[in-house]
């Protein structure tokens, strides 16, 4: 188990490490990365029952990254945890790369479910749900969606059938950060009100006020787990691209890599922020 | 000719699905609002914990099968071949074809001869669809015997599978005593040297009524049965092509990317000869009785035998 301080500096890392790829490769989605980065750490350092060295374990706890396009912060917790070496991620992206841009379940270890196409990873997740409901296993499913990605119909569709199924094993995680490409949701297609509209889903809803808060994540997914006949979602207030000033809540920063002065700014920004942990 | 029995090969999907399961084989059926039209009623009523409706809900239910695929469940997902291919193609192709899981997909209601209910439930392109996606087997079996044995090839094969069945009921012509199925192998059901009629699906009858209308002519055809469109048996093909030079393709799809565009970009690579294709011409269906579709459609023995005729002239 990990403490508090030690997630934070778990994440910390990783968001050096993810800015670091996405500079190296020269594209990817840093905003998205950073808002879902602190859940990533939480599920992989203090949730999931899951075993490096044996990522296939059928009993293991699975997870499916819905909002596939944040990736690169996945394969930062996935590799801090021990699935693959760190060192992979210099090459995210590349021809030849074991990382490829959005999640493959056939060459990544750890990645439970391909995904990328917005709106299909909740109905695979409903599936593993399914399976282990159907095995009486006592294996738990995770699912991170964005808000944005609810404006597909087939969240909606599974949405229905995680309720109708009773799937209390499942437990989504709506990264509610605001924003889409083409500006706020509030502006493209809101989504809103999100929360009622879960409810009215017949979804047990969390409300979560700061997802970069590691002790109300924890209390989080521990009442999640003490549901019981209906599927769980955590909704949670994040910022995109948190953790870098220039970053946050700026709608520009959602699928564009930083420039080298950039990239060196939000360095000195993050090494900062280990002085202040230290402190 | 008075007796022959005649069952549509969505309700051999159905009794196949049951027969699997009787068998020990640990199935998990899913469709979507359509168990009585797919059959998949059949295993619904002995085996109702196995069942899974998803409501009418196609894209959602490829990505729930997709799912239980993962966690090393056998699983056939069920809808009309317009809804399954059509509606739930990217389904399909991201959650399903390009991680490679083995959910095999059980499409009735293809082609033409769903009948009254018009041009929007007659899919004529999903084996078009379907053969766009890496990986991705096609079975469009012909008879009851076949699709039986198809659904259990199917079921064990580690990769997916698209099915395809009719509504309508065909002549059973093959003799469950005797018949062998292998995913991928042609089946030359007439040997001959003058033509080659490549069909499939319930257009694989017609084939067999046309060669004995032609025999009677003194034409000597060969008839094969390409029940696999994906991957194809292309020595089959090309044997064909090279020993006989003429090939016609006979299927109740569009003519635009299906059995006949399949055999085409196969012979134009390896051995280019005259390739004609029966199919539906690039066009939406109509409503209308079954049979009577087929004929004004061209899908017959009769416009076999005339297109066969003209191409030897």
């Amino acid at each position: 188990m990990y403490s508090v301080a030690e997630l934070k500096e778990k994440a910390r890392v990783a968001r050096c490490d993810v800015l670091k790829a996405l500079h190296t490769v020269g594209s990817g989605h840093p905003g998205g990365c950073l808002s879902a980065i602190d859940i990533f750490v939480t599920l992989y350092f203090h949730v999931m029952k899951v075993d490096p060295k044996n990522p296939k374990d059928p009993a293991r706890d699975r997870m499916v990254l819905s909002k596939g396009h944040t990736a690169p912060a996945l394969y930062a917790a996935l590799a801090h945890k021990g699935f693959f070496s760190v060192d992979e991620l210099k090459s995210l992206r590349h021809i030849g790369a074991m990382l490829q841009g959005h999640p493959d379940m056939k060459h990544t270890p750890g990645i439970d479910m391909s995904t990328g196409s917005l709106g299909q990873g909740i109905s695979a997740a409903c599936g593993m749900a399914l399976a282990g409901q159907l095995d009486k296993a006592d294996y738990r499913v995770y699912t991170i969606l964005g808000d944005g990605e609810i404006e597909e119909g087939q969240v909606w569709e599974a949405a229905m059938f995680a309720a109708h199924y009773k799937l209390d094993n499942l437990c989504a995680i709506l990264d509610n950060n605001g924003l889409q490409i083409d500006g706020p949701i509030t502006e493209v297609m809101s989504s809103y009100p999100i929360v009622d509209k879960f409810i009215a889903f017949g979804w047990h809803v969390i409300e979560l006020d700061d997802a970069h808060d590691f002790d109300k994540l924890e209390a989080a997914f521990a009442e999640a787990r003490t549901v019981k006949g209906k599927p769980s979602i955590i909704i949670q207030k994040s910022l995109k691209g948190k953790g870098v000033s220039y970053m946050e809540n700026q709608v520009g920063w959602h699928g564009k890599a930083p420039n080298a002065a950039e990239y060196e700014t939000a360095m000195a920004e993050l090494n900062a922020a280990l002085a202040e942990l230290e402190a | 000719m008075a007796d022959i029995k005649k069952i549509a090969t969505r309700e051999s999907y159905g009794n196949a699905l049951k027969e699997l399961a009787a068998e020990g084989k640990d199935l998990i059926v899913l469709d979507a609002d359509l168990a009585a039209a797919t059959k998949t009623e059949i295993f619904k009523k002995d085996y109702p914990e196995r069942f899974v409706d998803c409501g009418i809900a196609e894209a959602n239910m490829m990505g729930v099968a997709a799912g239980l695929a993962s966690c090393g469940k056998t699983v056939f997902a069920s809808s009309f071949a317009m809804f399954a291919a059509g509606r739930a193609f990217e389904i399909v192709r991201n959650s399903i074809g390009y991680p490679r899981l083995p959910v095999k997909i059980g499409a009735t209601h293809a082609g033409i001869s769903v009948g009254e209910d018009g041009a929007t439930h007659q899919c004529c392109e999903d084996i078009a669809l379907m053969r766009s996606i890496p990986g991705m087997t096609i079975i469009n079996p012909a008879d009851d015997v076949e699709a039986k044995a198809a659904v259990k090839a199917a079921a064990d094969h580690d990769g997916p599978v698209y099915l395809r069945f009719g509504r309508l009921a065909v002549p059973v012509f093959n003799d469950p005593e005797t018949y062998t199925f292998e995913i991928g192998k042609g089946q030359t059901i007439r040997d001959g040297k003058d033509i080659t009629i490549v069909a499939t699906g319930l257009m694989v009858n017609e084939a067999i009524e046309a060669g004995k209308v032609l025999e009677a002519e003194g034409i000597d055809a060969r008839i094969i049965n390409i029940h696999t469109i994906k991957p194809l048996d292309k020595e089959l093909i090309l044997k064909a092509a090279a020993e006989t030079g003429k090939i016609l393709t006979v299927e109740e799809h569009s003519v635009v990317g299906g059995l006949g565009s399949a055999v085409c970009d196969c012979v134009a690579e390896k051995c280019p000869c005259i390739v004609k294709k029966i199919g539906v011409e690039d066009q939406f269906g109509i409503s209308g009785p079954a049979l009577d579709l087929l004929k004004l459609f061209g899908l017959s023995s009769e416009n076999i035998v005339d297109t066969v005729k003209k191409m030897l002239k």
